[in-house]
């Protein structure tokens, strides 16, 4: 608990030592159908914002998420049977594995947030909170304002630049 | 001394566009029209009445005790997944945000170049190529995104709808990705309680009428005319349904595909989202996974009010900031637009600038859709 607030101040620090300059929308990729799949292409607009292989490390790893949620095998057969026997009741008390690695992703984005991305002025939003069709990436300019003591830990990289 | 602000808590479901409605402080979610969903409820609801009041005591004492008991666990089943069909999100997806429609449009402008003044520019399509089939992915101008692939937008809940079947009056729903399942399963089931009904009311009829005579029967049972009659209307359309659904699912194909003959015919190729094998599209269709609502119907939306300001603090409290976003952002033309007009708004649109950048004081509170807000909810989702 301590720690997402922590992270919330920092980003809250980020916030207001930057402004929102840009929004990056990565889309989906479809080519394998209709499994939720983020294009890998570097965007330009991130050219000297951030290291090619950091991003394209970020989306692989969230569509491997989403592939681990989406897979068609025994698990999710027996997840199947099991809730229309229940007459899908079982739902009110368990959690669906789709939900289960939402949360994961969840956790992810906050962490590579954390570590990799607000210290290069860049947030990326969960897929989800835009209805699974894009990712996100907001870009911060930094104000430059170098006066203003922000004393977090986490965006003290941002403010050597 | 400071501003004293009053923070009302909305939920988000009071807030999407789109005809929908909610019930149970945004737990359910229905279409407008409601009226035929009634009418389902109270055919089915009635006609089990009538079956348990009238032919159940007789069956289970003549009989077997397990006549009545399968009843109530099909009725049961049946209400369960009209229920589940008929309140649950069919897969909306949600519209797409200022930043976004932007984002869009200005990639369309670029795809586009330059359209001579005067003539039509090209309709906004995006090709995809899907297990070597191209797919075209068609521009919402109401939702102002491309529909993903089977996406389709739902006239009469003004949504987009994820693997978009049809829109059911039936259940007062669109049937989506996310119910589809549960639909079938509807009209699975309430076929097989709809021969239950009407095969035991000729059996009952039958050994009634044996002892006593038909008249009299029907004079003891007079519900028995009238489950008979539901009964026999209902049965031919519902098995008829199952049965096309069953043929559908088996090819992995929606209504909407179907009767717009998407994959039928020699020229329009093959279904890309087949895996050419029935049990294997009837186990995605049916057994896949259940995919979750995007709409974050309960999400709380922070909506703050200002009232009276006590001194000239330094303190600016944020005005609806998200109505200035809306004045800069750049019109983007729909259907309705008048032909004349939207050259000049195409115009405006690569002209004006991010908004932000152009107001002053910088706003302490971001406009509602800003990565502040999203992170704010999903930290408090993660508690």
């Amino acid at each position: 608990m301590g720690l997402i607030k922590d992270t919330f101040h920092n980003l809250q620090e980020l916030r207001n030592s930057a402004s929102l300059a840009n929004k990056v929308f990565i889309q989906r990729d479809y080519s394998e159908g209709t499994t939720c799949k983020f294009q890998t292409k570097f965007p330009s607009e991130l050219e000297n914002r951030i290291e090619r292989t950091l991003f394209e490390d970020t989306v692989k790893t969230l569509n491997n998420f989403y592939a681990e949620a989406e897979k068609i095998g025994g698990h999710s057969y027996l997840e199947g049977c099991l809730a229309c026997v229940t007459a899908y009741l079982i739902f009110l008390c368990m959690e669906t594995r789709y939900e289960k690695v939402l949360k994961k992703i969840a956790k992810y984005i906050q962490e590579q947030n954390e570590k990799i991305y607000a210290p290069r002025g860049l947030l990326i939003t969960d897929p989800i909170e835009r209805g699974m069709r894009v990712i996100e990436i907001s870009i911060y300019e930094d104000r430059g304002s170098s006066g203003s003591s922000s004393g977090s830990s986490s965006v003290s990289g941002s403010t050597a630049r | 001394m400071s501003a004293v602000m009053i923070t009302r808590k909305v939920r988000k479901w009071e807030k999407l566009p789109g005809k929908n409605t909610f019930c149970c402080d945004g737990r359910v979610m229905m279409a407008r029209q409601k009226g035929i969903f009634y009418l389902t409820l109270f055919l089915i609801i009635g006609t089990c009445s009538l079956f348990f009041a009238f032919e159940c005591p007789y069956l289970a004492v003549h009989l077997s005790p397990a006549i009545p008991v399968f009843a109530v666990v099909l009725f049961l089943f049946v209400m369960a997944m009209l229920l589940r069909t008929s309140f649950s999100d069919p897969g909306v997806l949600p519209r797409a945000l200022p930043e976004e429609a932007n984002f869009i449009e200005m990639e369309i402008e670029a795809a586009n170049g330059n359209v001579p003044s005067g003539q039509r520019p090209p309709p906004r399509i995006r090709n995809v190529q899907i297990n070597n089939q191209i797919v075209k992915l068609k521009y919402c101008y109401t939702c102002k995104i491309f529909r993903p692939p089977r996406a389709s937008h739902c006239s009469i809940c003004d949504n987009c709808v994820d693997r978009f079947d049809h829109h059911c009056p039936w259940v007062g729903n669109c049937v989506g990705k996310r119910n589809y399942r549960y639909f079938y399963l509807f009209t699975l089931t309430l076929s097989l309680l709809t021969i239950y009904i009407f095969a035991f009311d000729i059996v009952h009829v039958v050994m009634r009428s044996v002892d006593q005579g038909f008249l009299n029967t029907l004079k003891e049972t007079p519900g028995t005319v009238l489950e008979v009659l539901v009964c026999f209307f209902t049965l031919w359309s519902m098995v008829g349904l199952t049965g096309f659904h069953t043929y559908l699912i088996s090819l992995n194909q929606t209504t909407n595909e179907d009767i717009k003959g998407s994959w039928s015919g020699k020229n329009r190729g093959q279904n890309p989202y087949s895996h050419k094998n029935i049990i294997k599209n009837c186990c995605e269709v049916l057994c896949g996974p259940t995919y979750p609502s995007v709409l974050d119907r309960r999400g709380l939306m922070q909506e703050d009010s200002p009232t009276l300001v006590t001194s000239e603090g330094p303190c600016s409290f944020d005005n609806p900031v998200a109505q200035t976003t809306k004045t800069t952002a750049p019109l983007i033309p729909n259907e309705h637009t008048p032909e004349d007009v939207k050259p000049s708004i195409a115009a405006s649109a690569e002209k004006s600038p991010s908004p932000k950048e152009d107001h002053s004081p910088a706003p302490k509170l971001p406009p509602l859709a800003s990565p502040e807000t999203d992170v704010e909810t999903s930290i408090v989702k993660n508690h």
